[in-house]
Formats: C-alpha cells, sequence, structure tokens
C-alpha cells in the first residue's frame, strides 16, 4: 500500500468539506470562537492545535494496544496535556503578547473536544501513518474555518487584517464608513460560524438535518 | 459576606461560561435538544464545578504557586511547580468526575441512568477546566470566594443550556430554510443570546 493511496488522500480531503470538524462534527467550538477576534491569534491557534493535534494522534495510535480500556481517557489526557505544556511554553517564549492574548485557551486545548474526539474514533483503532494524516486532515478542516471565521471579524469589526490598516488605506472612512464594534464581541463570532454552515449547506445538500 | 454575593452574580451573569466565553460549547450544541436531558447535564455541571474547582483552589495554593510549599520546609520557598497545573487539574477532575459517577451510581440509580453518558462526558467538557484557569487567573483569596464563582458559574450555565433548550424545542415548529435547520439556526440563536447577555456587561459590582 502507497502512502499516498486513494483511502489515504480521503483522511486528508474529508475533513476540509464533508466531515469537517467545526460545521459538521461540531468539535472544538469553544476556541474557534474565543481566539477568532484578530486574524494572528486565530492563527497561532491554528498552529498549536495541529501541532498537538497531530503529535497525540500518532503517540495513541503507537499506543493503542497497550492501553487498558478502563483507563484510556486518563491516559489521553495525560499525553495531550503534555504535548499542551510543551506548546505553552513554546508560545511563552517565542511570541509572548500573542500568547497573553490566548489567555486561557492554550490550556483549554486540552479539553478541545476536537482532539479527544479523533483520538477516540480514530487514533484508538488505527495504524500510526494513517492516524498522523487524520490528525493533519482534521486540523486543517479546523484551520480554515478559524482563519476565515477571524478574517471576517477582523475586517468588518476593526478595518485591519494582521494589524495592517486595510480600510483605512482604502479610503472607506473619508465616505463615512463606520467599523461595526459587534463584529468584535464574542456573539458575532457564533453568528458568522452560522452563516458559514448555512453556505456550506446550500452546496453540500448531503449535509442537510431532516426535519 | 457581600464580597461572595458579588463573585456568585458576577459568574452567573456577567462573566457567564456560555455566553461570555463559550465554554464547554460542544456538550451546550449537543445536549440542547429537550430540556429534560440538558437540566440532568446542568446539574451535574453545577455539582462537578462545586467540588473541583475549590479542590483545584487548595491543589493552586498548597502546592503549585511559588513559595506555597512551604508548609512542608521552608527550603522549598522558591521552588514554583506552576508549568504542572494543567496536567494537575485535569487529572483532579477527571477523577473526580469518575469518583461522582461512582457514587451516584451506588446512591441514585435512577439518576445515574437519566445522566447516561452525560457525566463521563463532563471530564472533557471545557466549562470544567475553564473554572480552573479562570480561578487561577483571577486569584480569588480564600476558598470561600473560589466555592461562591464555582457555584456562580455552575447556575450561570445550567440557565443557559436550560435557556437554549427550550428555545430549540419550541423552533422545531418553525419553518427554516433547509441549509440551516438543526446546527446552523443554533448557532445564530446562541449568538442573539450572547448579545442579549452582553446588557449585563454595564453592571459594576
Amino acid at each position: 500500500m502507497s502512502l499516498f493511496s486513494s483511502k489515504n488522500m480521503k483522511l486528508l480531503s474529508n475533513p476540509l468539506n464533508d466531515s469537517n470538524p467545526i460545521t459538521v462534527q461540531v468539535l472544538g467550538i469553544c476556541s474557534a470562537l474565543a481566539v477568532t477576534a484578530k486574524v494572528k491569534p486565530a492563527f497561532v491557534m491554528a498552529i498549536s492545535v495541529m501541532a498537538v493535534m497531530t503529535l497525540s494522534n500518532v503517540i495513541i495510535s503507537l499506543l493503542r494496544k497497550t492501553i487498558p480500556n478502563r483507563i484510556r481517557i486518563i491516559v489521553q489526557l495525560v499525553v495531550i496535556a503534555a504535548l499542551v505544556i510543551l506548546v505553552d511554553e513554546i508560545l511563552r517564549a517565542f511570541v509572548y503578547d500573542v500568547s497573553k492574548q490566548l489567555s486561557v485557551f492554550v490550556g483549554l486545548i486540552i479539553t478541545n473536544c476536537i482532539i479527544m474526539g479523533r483520538l477516540e474514533a480514530f487514533a484508538m483503532a488505527n495504524k500510526p501513518w494513517d492516524s498522523f494524516l487524520d490528525g493533519v486532515g482534521n486540523s486543517f478542516g479546523y484551520a480554515w474555518i478559524l482563519i476565515v471565521v477571524a478574517f471576517f471579524r477582523e475586517l468588518l469589526g476593526s478595518g485591519t487584517l494582521w494589524g495592517y490598516p486595510v480600510m483605512e488605506k482604502i479610503g472607506l472612512y473619508n465616505i463615512g464608513y463606520e467599523n461595526n464594534g459587534l463584529m468584535i464581541l464574542s456573539p458575532a463570532a457564533l453568528i458568522v460560524v452560522g452563516i458559514i454552515i448555512w453556505i456550506q449547506r446550500s452546496y453540500n445538500k448531503d449535509l442537510i438535518e431532516s426535519k | 459576606m457581600e464580597n461572595l454575593i458579588n463573585i456568585f452574580i458576577r459568574g452567573a451573569f456577567i462573566d457567564n461560561m456560555i455566553l461570555a466565553y463559550f465554554l464547554g460549547m460542544c456538550s451546550y450544541l449537543a445536549v440542547s435538544k429537550t430540556v429534560k436531558t440538558s437540566t440532568g447535564l446542568g446539574l451535574a455541571v453545577i455539582f462537578v464545578l462545586v467540588i473541583t474547582v475549590p479542590v483545584n483552589y487548595l491543589i493552586e495554593n498548597y502546592i503549585l504557586t511559588e513559595g506555597a510549599l512551604t508548609w512542608i520546609s521552608p527550603k522549598f520557598a522558591d521552588v514554583d511547580l506552576g508549568f504542572l497545573s494543567f496536567i494537575l487539574f485535569i487529572a483532579v477532575i477527571a477523577s473526580i468526575v469518575q469518583l461522582t459517577e461512582m457514587i451516584i451510581e451506588k446512591i441514585s440509580p435512577t439518576l445515574y441512568n437519566s445522566l447516561g453518558i452525560f457525566l463521563p462526558l463532563i471530564a472533557v467538557n471545557c466549562a470544567i477546566l475553564g473554572g480552573a484557569l479562570f480561578m487561577q487567573e483571577r486569584a480569588y483569596t480564600n476558598i470561600g470566594e473560589a466555592v461562591s464563582f464555582a457555584l456562580g458559574s455552575g447556575l450561570g450555565w445550567f440557565l443557559a443550556v436550560v435557556g437554549l433548550a427550550a428555545i430549540r424545542e419550541k423552533i422545531r415548529y418553525s419553518n427554516i430554510p433547509a441549509p440551516l435547520r438543526g446546527l446552523g439556526i443554533t448557532f445564530i440563536i446562541v449568538g442573539l443570546m450572547g448579545i442579549a447577555f452582553m446588557s449585563f456587561m454595564g453592571i459594576k459590582l
């Protein structure tokens, strides 16, 4: 079996759309909503989740035959928590200001259901390489939603992108444009995600829920 | 006493776990289909928060912070175990959830059956770990404050989940555009609830 057979490509591509972790599996919502007021923290968060998810998927998949079923949740949590501590220390060392903005949400990657969910549903029953691909695929699925939400919230809410004052350069303020303060507040994130789900499902009819 | 009530109200309304910080969203969206199950989960969350936050408070103040170990020997005055807090907090939460499950199973099998799968799921509910981390960040001065914070934020979570479940029960009869049905409209409703809860932000306590 080659490393990128069609089955393996599916593992990578499915989470981007058909089984997106946020809009379809409803996993990892907490962090997705809380860190998306600006693009930069959202990007850092996406990278951190990607690192933790891929590594923990591989580690659990390697250990899967030795973990006793009864205590598997604690074992999974310990692996995740150890990785999250590493990520947290690295963020504090290299991007301290972003790490302050993310506050408790880096710690909350531990209980980010997306990671537990993939460990439980996939890594416990599959080979390391498949689990690695599943981790990468799901974290990209998570990342693109995060970045899209952050893009709209930062552009409409603060008129900037990655700190660059887009709206001011275009000159919209001179003709009476105002930033929409609501977009920075957290409820706006929910509404943006709701709209993304709406658009995604109107293109992808299979996902529409029955009454 | 006044201080305790302030922390309680602040936890329940102004800093509401769900509608201000989005903690515990996954289970919040997953179980809010009917009022009955959401009441069960809400009560379980209050219960686990009220136990885990004070326990984590004691761990934080007698083991983890810098100089906390002086009660063993003055030699440990500059030991700082703060980096261990994630792993200890989550271990405490996971074991207390397991313990709670066993106790409820022994004492009241009917309650145990009605909670079903939700009890073990609380271990990975971000609201619980979030409670512990906020307790650490806000540095409450004594254990009474920690308990009242836990009680308040648990109650806030309970109110939010029951409220959403009630709205979702009613909205089943409405004619929603097909792609928005189910998850999509739920997100937008929670967003609107969040905006409504922002009106509490002006309250100074």
